[in-house]
């Protein structure tokens, strides 16, 4: 899929892709336009630079190609090529000294791709729609079917009021029910929901339900919404099928919804790719991830106002998305979702609780403003274990196997349909853990990020840890549908920074039991060995991208993922940071004495040379 | 334009003495302009040059009546597809409350059924594939007001009106309840002071009432009782908003609260000494009538509470036309992060390189004239004080 070539996808081609110069990406964002220049240094594309602007879509400017041509006019003065032509128009193609070669974009301004999503049961259809307009990148308002606990004067309600720009209608399986989706669909005929960019054009709505009420579908819908019917999400209950419904949806998105966001239909024409939703690039380039590595992968973008969650597991691409859950906007959610006293547990220092609430609240109205003390920072990072925490909790949510369908495993004699509910992801599993957001990037060291990363997502096992060094995944992202290598070269060489990997057996003890060995044998034929007891957590200095054997063997009743106890013998890869021995045990348990669990973060941050010395020293104190 | 992407913290590109850091509008004169839209299409009710008052209707329209739905074959214990047989009212009809809609009586009425209307409004669908009838009730007036006095300027067909006033219009940061008028009432003797229940009297209601650096739990109660039109106050106590209100708010949009006090705040959460400049423009503005809106939105599109002061001092709309202010040497403004929270100074330097800060992190700083002295902050920790 996007590791080939999509050419249906590629509207314009300016000059044969063997001798295109340079190509430019911008991703039109909520408030910051962001534009990447990329160039073909002797043969190879590299990133070359970035250039930013606030974005234009709301009043006074309500032009979103304004911000597009200050965001390049930045890129022009960086580099001096020039790019835009006198009337203001992206130069195509290269030539002479001036222009690009080829341009697209993603977008997620004005609050992105509004979806409101309905089905049948609440478990099964629904939930499949749920995953199929995520996946396409969108934001979920409400998810309706026929048993979701509420009376249907309030699904008609909550349609009403919501102003969706597009909603996915799902049900039954092919040659299943049809009165029941008939139900849901005549009851949101009825309530008639208004498109959020004007009332004046029809509600997109994509049909992905039964086949067979299709021309009932269609005589109740046609009139008031711009319908597109497309191949049944959920054929059998064993099958999900969310493509044709994803597809659907971007084109609906590009024919109806951008066209009517101001400036749009002028961007729409510069684009020589469909624009597509922000976080739908994002999730292709953590899709790249997975299919250049061949494994188990879960991405992460720490928004301020939101926090994405992507996973590819066995092959199955899910997305999540925490409207909620950021880091400026939606910092006082983050507080009221997880509790003041969990965002309290990784602060290292005495902190009176409202004191905290109104360092947050403070945050949350002055979203622009950064940690200028330490205690400030840590207080920042502290929120953003939760926020991954909650996030990463979400998205199991939705990353869960098929229900209603049957199972393989059933035992005799089990006539009953055999509903499983738990998620599929087993962090053991998971290999690669990348994150992307301004307060990973902005970590003023490396090994805060992956701490932070370490203690919300709480892998186990072996796992390699990434991060971006520049915002540029979204752009990867969209340019991957048409040139996957290009895009997976820059992706690999400028933009994933290798943090280090972390190895952490899975399993309890009491403190200052032993837990682990590790044997590690290093590039100049030294070898590192030690021995790990519960509670420690440890670093090994070893470079980005070097790869060395090691041994991991875990004490009776923890794993590395082969088995309680089982020696794993592994290739370990270096970073940034380098390979983290985390032996702090999983679950990760903090200590209930305040004192304690103080002095245990201490200790976790200067065995990783988190932050300046001098801090711990007097915090110890 | 620049300055306001934090993501170029590395970009040590030369970048002249200039950075654009929005402030919260704090003025004594201008042209303040409304526009005041109806949901969906309507009517509007005034011509351009009308003039209209806090509470005057400007336009109005009807939403359509909420969507009953009824399963009537379900009801009747019939199937679906034979329903319209048994419908007494067809699509298009008016029905009352009780009327009957259908009804089924088998082996010569031994058996009777009847589907009754559950509200007033109009047949609008019979389903034969799932059984149902929807009953559509009337459609729901709604109002839009002028929210401020002044004169219509502009009228955007069927959609609203937009209205001019010359005032003083002043934002605060963050607020709560909707659009509320009334007379201001200054009721402490500094900024610095807290705004107790004391401090509020029964002579208070209707009022809006100026505190100073904090609003303490129970006077917002007392003001809720006493049917306080609203409070503009410096800060409140984060825990404190959340008893108020009943909830811990996750997102700054508000201005749907369900509370008859307006409040709005000026620098923030916890004790904050309310600016002096704001304080000295309300005091000044004693006894005039004012309209508030708590309503906050802190995303792209943002939208911060107000106070629009109207009074006769006409003047120019050239302020209010410019889009960007700069900050240079000499520019006041208000830092607002730890560790010099809420202090108030006047920018001295704009160095062009990265400096390192306590966290560790490079970023663009500026130096600002404290009464204290000069202190070093990280640029995006400072906002304007808009002139």
């Amino acid at each position: 899929m996007i590791w080939e070539r999509d050419e249906k996808a590629i509207l314009k081609l300016h000059k044969p892709e063997e001798e295109m110069e340079y190509i430019l990406v911008t991703d039109v964002g909520s408030t910051t336009t962001k534009a990447r220049l990329f160039k073909k240094n002797r043969g190879e594309w590299r990133y070359a630079l970035s250039g930013e602007a606030p974005t234009t879509v709301e009043a006074p400017y309500e032009n979103v190609i304004m911000g597009v041509q200050n965001a390049i006019r930045e890129v022009e003065e960086l580099t001096g090529l020039k790019i835009l032509s006198e009337e203001g128009k992206i130069i195509k193609p290269h030539s002479k000294g001036r222009g690009v070669d080829f341009y697209c974009s993603t977008s997620s301004a004005g609050g992105g791709l509004q979806m409101m999503v309905a089905g049948v049961i609440k478990t099964m259809t629904a939930e499949s729609a749920n995953r199929a307009a995520l996946g396409a990148g969108a934001i979920v308002m409400d998810a309706i079917a026929v048993d979701d606990d509420r009376a249907d004067y309030e699904k008609i309600d909550i349609i009403r009021h919501l102003r969706p720009d597009m909603m996915l209608l799902a049900g039954g399986t092919d040659g299943g029910t049809t009165t029941l989706v008939m139900q849901i669909a005549e009851l949101i005929a009825a309530a008639d929901p208004k498109a959020r960019l004007g009332t004046d054009y029809k509600l997109p709505l994509v049909f992905a339900g039964n086949k067979d009420v299709r021309p009932a579908v269609q005589s109740l819908m046609k009139e008031k919404f711009a319908l597109e019917i497309v191949d049944n999400l959920r054929p059998q209950l064993e099958v999900e099928n969310t493509e044709p419904a994803r597809r659907a949806i971007h084109e609906l998105f590009m024919e109806h919804v951008m066209s009517h966001a101001p400036g749009y239909p002028e961007l729409m024409k510069w684009s020589d790719l469909d624009i597509l939703p922000t976080p739908a690039g994002e999730g292709m380039a953590i899709q790249l991830i997975a299919y250049m590595e061949k494994k188990n992968v879960i991405g992460v973008g720490l928004g301020g106002a939101t926090t994405n969650v992507y996973s590819i597991f066995d092959g199955k691409f899910v997305r999540s998305v925490s409207a909620n859950l950021g880091m400026s906007y939606s910092i006082s959610n983050v507080m009221k979702e997880a509790g003041i006293e969990n965002i309290m547990r990784w602060i290292p220092f005495e902190i009176e609780k409202g004191g905290l609430i109104d360092i947050l609240r403070n945050k949350m109205i002055r979203p622009t403003t950064i940690p200028h003390t330490l205690k400030s920072l840590l207080v920042e990072q502290a929120v953003a274990r939760e926020a991954l925490r909650l996030g990463l909790r979400h998205h199991k949510t939705i990353a869960t196997r098929l229900k209603g369908a049957k199972t393989e495993h059933r035992m005799v004699g089990d006539m009953l349909e055999y509903s499983l509910l738990e998620t599929y992801i087993e962090m053991m599993k998971i290999s690669i853990i990348a994150g992307t957001g301004g307060l990973l990037s902005h970590a003023p060291r490396r090994a805060q990020a992956l701490l932070v990363l370490t203690d919300a997502f709480q892998p186990e096992g072996v796992t390699k840890l990434y991060q971006d060094s520049v915002f540029m995944m979204p752009h990867l992202g969209v340019l991957s549908k048409a040139f996957p290598e290009i895009a997976w070269n820059i992706f690999d060489k400028d933009c994933l920074i290798r943090l280090g990997t972390v190895i952490a057996p899975a399993g309890t003890a009491t403190q200052g039991e032993a837990v682990v060995d590790v044997k590690i044998e290093l590039p100049d034929e030294t070898v590192f060995e030690k021995e790990l007891k519960f509670g420690e957590i440890t670093r090994m200095p070893l470079a980005e991208r070097t790869k060395v054997n090691a041994v991991i063997s875990p004490k009776r009743g923890f794993d590395v993922g082969v088995g309680p106890g089982k020696s794993l013998e592994t290739t370990v890869e270096g970073g940034v940071v380098g390979v983290v021995i985390d032996a702090r045990g999983r679950p990760l348990a903090l200590p209930d004495s305040d004192e304690e669990r103080r002095k245990n973060l201490i200790k976790w941050f200067n065995s990783l040379d988190l932050y300046p010395k001098e801090f711990m020293v007097e915090w110890e104190k | 334009m620049r300055e306001m992407t934090k993501e170029k913290q590395e970009d040590e590109s030369a970048e002249e003495a200039y950075a654009y850091t929005p402030g919260l509008k704090v003025k004594r004169e201008t042209l303040v302009l409304k526009t005041r839209l109806l949901p969906i299409s309507g009517e509007v009710l005034f011509e351009k040059e009308a003039n209209v008052e806090f509470d005057t209707i400007v336009a109005r329209t009807n939403i359509p009546g909420r969507p009953n739905i009824i399963k009537a074959a379900d009801l009747l214990n019939v199937n679906n597809e034979d329903l319209p047989t048994f419908m007494v009212r067809k699509e298009g009809d008016e029905v009352k409350e009780g009327d009957i809609i259908a009804k089924y009586t088998p082996f010569f009425g031994l058996i009777k059924r009847f589907v009754k209307s559950p509200t007033q409004g109009v047949i609008e669908a019979i389903s034969d594939i799932t059984g149902q009838v929807i009953v559509r009730e009337p459609p729901t007036p709604v109002e839009v007001k002028a929210y401020i006095p002044g004169v219509i300027t502009e009228v955007l067909p069927k959609r609203g009106v937009v209205i001019e006033t010359p005032a003083a219009f002043i934002q605060g940061i963050f607020g709560i309840g909707g659009e509320r008028h009334g007379a201001l009432s200054i009721v402490v003797e500094s900024p610095e002071d807290v705004l107790t229940a004391k401090k509020i009297k029964a002579e208070h209601k209707g009022k809006i009432l100026v505190g100073g650096s904090l609003v303490t739990l129970d006077a917002f109660r007392r003001a809720l009782e006493l049917g306080v039109s609203g409070i503009i106050v410096g800060g409140i106590k984060g825990l404190d908003l959340a008893e108020c209100i009943g909830y811990e708010i996750g997102v700054a949009i508000t201005g749907h609260e369900d509370i008859n006090t307006t409040l709005i705040v000026t620098e923030g959460f916890g004790e904050m000494r309310m600016s002096m400049r704001t304080f000295d423009l309300l005091k000044g503005f004693e006894g005039y009538e004012a309209a508030i809106n708590g309503a906050t939105q802190i995303r792209a599109g943002v939208i911060r509470p107000e106070i629009v002061i109207s009074h006769q001092k006409r003047t120019s709309k050239g302020a209010e036309e410019k889009l960007v202010g700069g900050m240079r040497p000499g520019t006041p403004v208000r830092i607002i992060h730890e560790p010099h929270f809420g202090k108030i100074g006047v920018v001295v330097s704009l160095p062009v390189h990265l400096q390192n800060i306590e966290t560790e992190s490079s970023v663009r700083v500026l130096e600002v004239k404290l009464e204290e002295g000069i202190v070093i902050v990280p640029r995006a920790n400072v906002e304007i004080i808009e002139e």
